[in-house]
């Protein structure tokens, strides 16, 4: 295989790529435009903490946050989140080198603990930050994640 | 129709200990399947749990949540008998709602 077509067989997948999203974009069904959930579909940690409110976040070590220092399957990493900040509303989870940065946003009503566990999809070795919105502003808590098998794509 | 979720809850001193496993592919999109072809995303976007009308959590999720998610969380003011309610839609609008009996 030569370089030349390598080259072309990468745009034509871009292209494809471009044309699937737009698709997926005009797609009637899918009710989960990007102007409804504009955290999810930030390309940068900035932006994810910005669209979020979090952009002036300061970091906690209330914040327990659980996370492997290694994982070896990247599809599967537990993660677990137990604000003892006072007046916690809400836990983001967010993998910061992930093609789709923001992993969920959990909200406590009244009555729940601010307490989560689940896994989450880590493509390459990232730190994973754990977002808590409080009555008093928001914090976070900061893991890395060393990642010897990739979660995303295939 | 997905398949259904598995849930355990069970009363532990006064909190009701929840842990929920739920049947989905969780495609991100950036997929290829065999032959090559991307696999379109397809994934939760809304999990809720309910307890006697009233909501014990609400949570967004995006494509990164592993593939057959797991879930576990902790309330309080609910006793032995009473029914949690928890469903998910996803990204294509597909939806599944679940009941177990605390125990």
């Amino acid at each position: 295989m030569n370089h030349e077509r390598r080259t072309v067989l990468r745009q034509l997948s871009k292209v494809t790529g471009y044309a699937l999203a737009l698709l997926a974009g005009a797609w009637p069904r899918l009710g989960w435009s990007a102007e409804q959930r504009p955290a999810f579909t930030a390309e940068t940690l900035e932006e994810t903490l910005k669209a979020l409110g979090a952009s002036g976040s300061k970091e906690s070590s209330e914040i327990e946050f659980k996370a492997p220092e290694i994982a070896e399957n990247g599809a599967v990493v537990p993660v677990e989140v137990d604000s003892k900040l006072p007046g916690t509303r809400s836990i983001a989870i967010i993998v910061e080198k992930n093609p789709h940065l923001m992993s969920a946003d959990f909200t406590f009503p009244e009555g729940t603990d601010p307490y989560v566990a689940t896994r989450v999809k880590v493509a390459e070795t990232s730190n994973l930050l754990a977002v808590v919105k409080t009555d008093a502003g928001v914090f976070h808590a900061t893991r890395l994640v060393k990642v010897t098998l990739g979660g995303c794509g295939g | 129709m997905a398949d259904p979720m598995r849930i355990r809850a069970a009363l532990v001193g006064d909190k009701v200990d929840v842990k929920i496993l739920m049947a989905h592919e969780m495609e991100t999109g950036l997929r290829k399947d065999g032959e090559g072809n991307v696999v379109p995303a397809r994934y939760i976007v809304n999990v809720s749990a309910t307890c006697n009308e009233r909501t014990v959590l609400s949570a967004l999720w995006g494509a990164s949540v592993a593939k057959n998610p797991f879930l576990a969380f902790r309330f309080t003011g609910a006793a032995k008998g009473d029914k949690l309610k928890v469903t998910w839609t996803d990204s294509d609008g597909d939806t599944r709602t679940d009941e177990v009996v605390i125990g």
